[in-house]
């Protein structure tokens, strides 16, 4: 399996040489853009949605249903972005993440916390040197109104706080009136602010806000703009817009990257955000990701859950299986 | 890294039980049948799961005779309000028994527990559901007659139904022709039996009148007593086109009515601007839904030129993800071939589509050492000649076409002396109506395909047999609507 | 004209006579077979509830005796227009139609002779019968745009889909004309055949076909395409066998069976089966064939015989 680490050094620009290359044209601009986004196959909302309902009929049983739940922890994002945020729940959400369940040290950990740029240092500090990584949101998350020059900002001052990974949204106001270049150079120039002195590169990853864009079509094209323009990851939601995370959106992704591994060799990682509560959802999701895109990104290099709630509940699950006794939220902590 | 292969989650047998053997139901009873027993298989291990009853002529004959005597005494007089209720009951039965139908037709069958549990036997009770509603409404359907004189029944009808989908092919024939006050002399299929037999017990649940219907099992020459008995008013058949024909010639001359369900070689047409991941969907429904025992199947793939190898190797991935095994565990996609007989037949024009030069490819799959089993199979390089793109094969076997022009994919689709269904993909509005105009079918599925319900009508062009089923149009064959004969 | 101008003594003029063709493809061929019949007129008072073969009238003609080649032919000549006409706006073929009947209201007097002749009416009767068959066929044309409304219809299916029930034309469409209605009741059986989309290869009256010339000759004439309605004269109980039995036929209706000499409408019947041919049978009781009575106002039936139930299915989404 290819395995990209998530701080490669980028020398900047390349996206724009790929993407012309990949065009075949000299120039992007928004026409460009929009034939190639527009010449992608459409996707049928009653087809899609059904193909998501099929799957959501696999039955994970057993030691099936222990791997999947073992494997959901460790692809969780845990999550904090209120503006209550405080250094105190940081470092106690940070707590929970190096041990969700105090009663059995078996019990993996998630793949990251996921926390306002202000509080990646706090985050960092608090995680020390696990493993654990630390993603910010960035870019005037969650609406991405802002300068330029203040979104960079911003992310450079996640990155210089600690943060391993990078969570920005695109304009969705440029994406929706068509200004593809505009979104195409943002997420560009925010990959060249992931870039850190010693050479390495914060992960990156693009937050779609698909609940805004609406339809499938737009968030296939969301996609590939994103992919085209450097993402190492697809993220669907801020968490702040309803509907966050769906199965059809994330289906759509998941089929995106499968397709633009083989159109071009790069994988990229997929990221549904908001909403996800329950064990039974993240089996659903683990089955599309097994059969859509594939079981090279059943992995959490390659696939997250931006989530707050549902680790509790995949604990409760956990619990059951080792005891065979259903649990209750009174054993499980609360983080 | 651990694949995530999904531990077994079979669906328990403990909500049927078999009996060792079983009779006819005739008259609102079980009753003895006069012929040889013979079993009934579990096509997936080949165990036999119950010895059925095989109804002679004369079996036959006093079943057409207690129709006769319910209908001319109880059914053909009750009101249309009493009867949909009773078929509102029945409804209810099939939701309230829907997990023991399902398991049931699985063992059967050898269809998937998700297919029987999530559609025939829902599709089922919603036939009922739906045809009890029209009970009282006959007068309003346009097909002669008035609200306070609605159109009259036709009498005794005998059906004749198929293997692939047992219960369901039973509720398309029963419901309408009881809604409209026939009653009914119904043969299943002889390798699946069962369901219709659990359903006369649904129909003793019901209290609904005895001789309303009546089930006679046994294998062809049951079906051509009951075809031939000069007491039957009209046939209602679903099956091969070979056996329709005969009962075309078996009615022609008399006054019996008769309405054919037959074979189909559908294509299932892919523009180069399709909603691709849908059309793979499609096509996959297409074909390998209910291992392609499907007379409207999607067994010709007509794809344009310029997006086959894109297609084709999108369709292999996707197949490599098809699950196939125990009908019973929850997460199987592709069951087990109903019989031995039907499994050689395949395998015979899987074999004919080799030698005829197709290319023959199918995903790496275990089959289960037991029991009837075909692995998933697409046929490439397929051109109008080949017998494979000729004839129903009615197994897991699709035949890839290629077409340039949208006139040269509807020319292709009609070339064929059958006309049941048809499938088109396009995101283009225009296309689809003029493609929709242009194919000789009965069913047009434009970006969707398989796709059922009690309100539409189903049925064939040309050799794909004539009259329909389901819907408003469905209810025309089981009355007497005013037109003299 | 001038009273002064002497009129010669002219000899009596001698009629023009007809030559009886077939009508194929929208020209009017000789049989291919070279045979032509003799065909009498009625016995005047007999009536139109006489029985067919009581010909003991003068001379009308002869006409031509069609082959199972020409019946062929004229398969051939349905099946290429079929699609053109199928494919016409239902306004186009209502218009086409109701020519037929204008077309026919002016040459109403030479068909009422006609049918006089054939059917041994008086002329009062015999004109009312044309009068008839011209309203017949001012009713049918009404039917073309309206069809598809009252046999067809929305389903509403459990899931977002669309899903409309229409009706289509079954195809290429042989008819046994009735035996005894030469004009009403030939009228009666190919309007409603022809107005929803189909071709069709007719066998007229085999006793009173000419009629039934004169009709093909205003169709000729009425912008009804060639190649929709052909029509053969001859013998019923020849041709009809290879209508019934051939493939290239989708439908069959045998009204025309009903006292048709030699024709057992079973036996067609079970021909017909070879490709499950749609079989309009004949009125009647068990295996009797029964002509029916053509004054009545049709029901929708002998269009319907001749549709195919289309159902076509498409997702709603954004």
């Amino acid at each position: 399996m290819t395995t990209v680490r998530p701080s490669v050094a980028q020398p900047p620009a390349s996206a724009s040489t790929t993407a012309r290359d990949l065009l075949g044209v000299s120039r992007l601009t928004d026409a460009v853009l929009r034939r190639w986004l527009h010449g992608l196959p459409g996707v049928d909302q009653v087809g899609a949605e059904a193909r998501v309902a099929g799957l959501g009929t696999r039955s994970i049983k057993t030691t099936s249903k222990a791997w999947a739940i073992d494997t959901a922890i460790s692809m969780i994002d845990l999550t904090t972005l209120e503006g209550a945020d405080t250094p105190g729940k940081v470092r106690s959400l940070c707590a929970k993440a190096l041990v969700p369940d105090p009663t059995d040290p078996a019990t993996p950990r998630p793949a990251a916390v996921c926390v306002y740029g202000d509080l990646a240092s706090t985050a960092r500090n608090a995680l020390g040197d696990s493993p654990i990584h630390v993603a910010a949101v960035a870019t005037a998350f969650p609406s991405g109104r802002a300068s330029m020059p203040v979104k960079l900002a911003d992310t450079r001052d996640a990155v210089d706080g600690g943060a391993d990974e990078i969570d920005m949204v695109i304009d969705r106001g440029a994406f929706l009136s068509g200004r593809y270049l505009q979104v195409f150079d943002e997420i560009v120039a925010v990959k060249s602010a992931c870039a850190r002195s010693d050479g390495t590169s914060a992960h990156l990853k693009v937050i779609l806000e698909t609940g805004e864009l609406a339809t499938y079509d737009a968030v296939r094209r969301a996609s590939y703009l994103a992919m085209l323009a450097g993402a190492d990851f697809i993220k669907t939601s801020t968490g702040k817009i309803a509907p966050a995370a769906t199965l059809p959106v994330t289906l759509v992704m998941l089929e995106a990257v499968r397709d633009w591994r083989e159109l071009t060799g790069t994988q990229i990682g997929v990221k549904p955000a908001g909403g996800i509560r329950t064990t039974k959802d993240a089996m659903k999701y683990l089955v599309m990701v097994n059969e859509i895109a594939g079981p090279d990104w059943l992995t959490p290099e390659w696939f997250r859950f931006g989530a707050s709630g549902l680790l509790g509940d995949l604990l409760l699950q956990r619990q059951k299986l080792a005891t065979g006794a259903y649990s209750g939220p009174d054993y499980v902590t609360i983080d | 890294m651990t694949r995530f292969d999904y531990a077994p989650a079979p669906e328990s047998r403990a909500v049927v039980s078999i009996a060792d053997s079983y009779g006819l139901f005739v008259n609102g009873e079980f009753v003895p049948a006069s012929g040889a027993p013979f079993p009934t298989l579990n096509p997936a291990t080949e165990e036999v799961l119950a010895q059925i009853g095989e109804a002679t002529a004369a079996d036959v004959d006093r079943a057409v005779a207690a129709a006769r005597t319910a209908y001319q005494g109880v059914w053909g007089r009750l009101s249309g309000a009493e009867r949909g209720k009773y078929l509102f009951r029945i409804a209810r039965i099939l939701q309230e028994r829907a997990r023991e139908f399902a398991v049931l037709e699985t063992l059967d069958n050898g269809k998937p527990i998700s297919e029987s549990r999530d559609v025939d036997v829902p599709l089922a009770a919603a036939h009922f559901f739906y045809h009890a509603g029209w009970a009282d409404k006959l007068g309003y359907a346009g097909l002669g007659g008035s609200p306070a004189k609605p159109p009259k029944p036709v009498g005794v009808v005998g059906q004749v139904i198929p293997w692939n989908f047992p219960l369901l092919m039973l509720a398309w024939k029963i419901a309408p022709a009881l809604a409209c006050g026939n009653t009914v002399v119904l043969k299943p299929a002889e390798t699946t039996p069962l369901t219709a037999l659990l359903f006369a017990q649904v129909c003793q649940e019901a209290d609904l009148p005895p001789g309303v219907v009546n089930i006679v099992t046994g294998a062809g020459a049951t079906g051509q007593a009951l075809v031939e008995h000069p007491g039957i008013d009209k046939i209602a058949f679903t099956g091969s086109t070979e056996v329709g024909k005969l009962i075309a010639r078996s009615v022609a001359g008399t006054r019996k009515r008769a309405t054919l369900e037959l074979g189909g070689k559908a294509a299932n047409i892919v523009f180069e601007d399709a909603a691709i991941d849908q059309a793979v969907e499609g096509i996959v429904r297409g074909i390998f839904f209910n291992q392609g025992h499907v007379c409207c199947a999607g067994s010709r793939l007509l794809v344009q030129e310029s997006i086959h190898d894109d297609l084709v190797r999108r369709l292999k991935r996707r197949l490599q993800t098809i699950r196939v095994g125990d009908p019973l565990d929850k997460n199987t996609d592709l069951g087990a071939i109903n019989s031995a007989t039907q499994l050689a037949r395949v395998r015979e024009m899987s074999a004919v589509g080799e030698a005829e030069g197709a290319e023959r490819w199918s995903p790496a799959c275990a089959l289960p050492e037991r029991g009837f089993w075909f692995a998933p199979t697409v046929f490439t390089g397929v051109s109008q000649a080949h017998r494979i793109a000729q004839e129903e094969i009615f197994g897991p076997v699709l035949s890839v076409i290629t077409f340039r022009t949208p006139a040269e994919a509807v020319a292709k689709a009609n070339n064929t002396p059958y006309g049941l269904s048809a499938g088109v993909w396009t995101e283009k509005g225009s296309r689809i109506l003029w493609m929709a105009d242009q194919l000789r079918a009965g069913v047009v599925w434009a970006n969707t395909f398989n796709q059922f319900d009690p309100t539409s009508p189903f049925g064939g062009f040309k050799e794909s047999g004539y009259g329909r089923e389901g819907g408003r149009h469905g209810l025309e064959p089981y009355l007497t609507t005013g037109a003299t004969l | 004209m001038s009273p002064t101008t002497a009129t010669p003594a002219a000899d009596p003029r001698l009629e023009v006579r007809k030559t009886y063709k077939l009508y194929v493809n929208g020209a009017f061929p000789r049989s291919e077979s070279g045979r032509v019949y003799a065909v009498h007129a009625a016995s005047r008072g007999r009536g139109a509830a006489a029985g067919a073969g009581s010909r003991t009238g003068a001379l009308l003609g002869n006409v031509a005796q069609g082959s199972r080649k020409d019946a062929r032919d004229a398969v051939v000549a349905a099946r290429a227009v079929v699609a053109g006409w199928a494919g016409a706006t239902a306004y186009n073929r209502g218009q086409v139609l109701y020519r037929v009947a204008e077309v026919m209201q002016g040459r109403a007097a030479q068909l009422a002779a006609e049918v006089a002749d054939a059917e041994g009416l008086t002329a009062a009767r015999a004109a009312a019968t044309v009068a008839a068959a011209i309203d017949r066929w001012v009713w049918y044309a009404g039917w073309s745009d309206k069809l598809a409304q009252v046999v067809g219809n929305l389903n509403p299916v459990a899931g977002p889909y669309f899903n409309i029930s229409a009706p289509s034309p079954t195809g290429v469409v042989a008819i046994l004309a009735p035996q005894r209605s030469s004009l009403l009741g030939l009228t009666s059986v190919i309007a409603p055949v022809i107005v929803s989309g189909n071709a069709c290869v007719v066998i007229a009256s085999q006793d009173r076909p000419i009629p039934a010339v004169t009709l093909a000759e205003i169709l000729a004439t009425s912008d009804v395409p060639g190649g929709v309605v052909n029509l053969i004269t001859g013998h019923t109980a020849e041709i009809a066998p290879w209508l019934a039995s051939h493939r290239d036929v989708n439908a069959i209706d045998l009204t025309g069976a009903a006292d048709a000499t030699g024709v057992d409408w079973g036996t067609l019947e079970a021909a017909a089966a070879d490709n499950l041919k749609r079989v309009l049978r004949p009125e009647g009781v068990g295996s009797q064939a029964q002509e029916p009575d053509w004054s009545a106002t049709p029901d929708l039936h002998r269009m319907t015989a001749f549709l195919e139930t289309k159902t076509v299915w498409h997702p709603k989404g954004r």
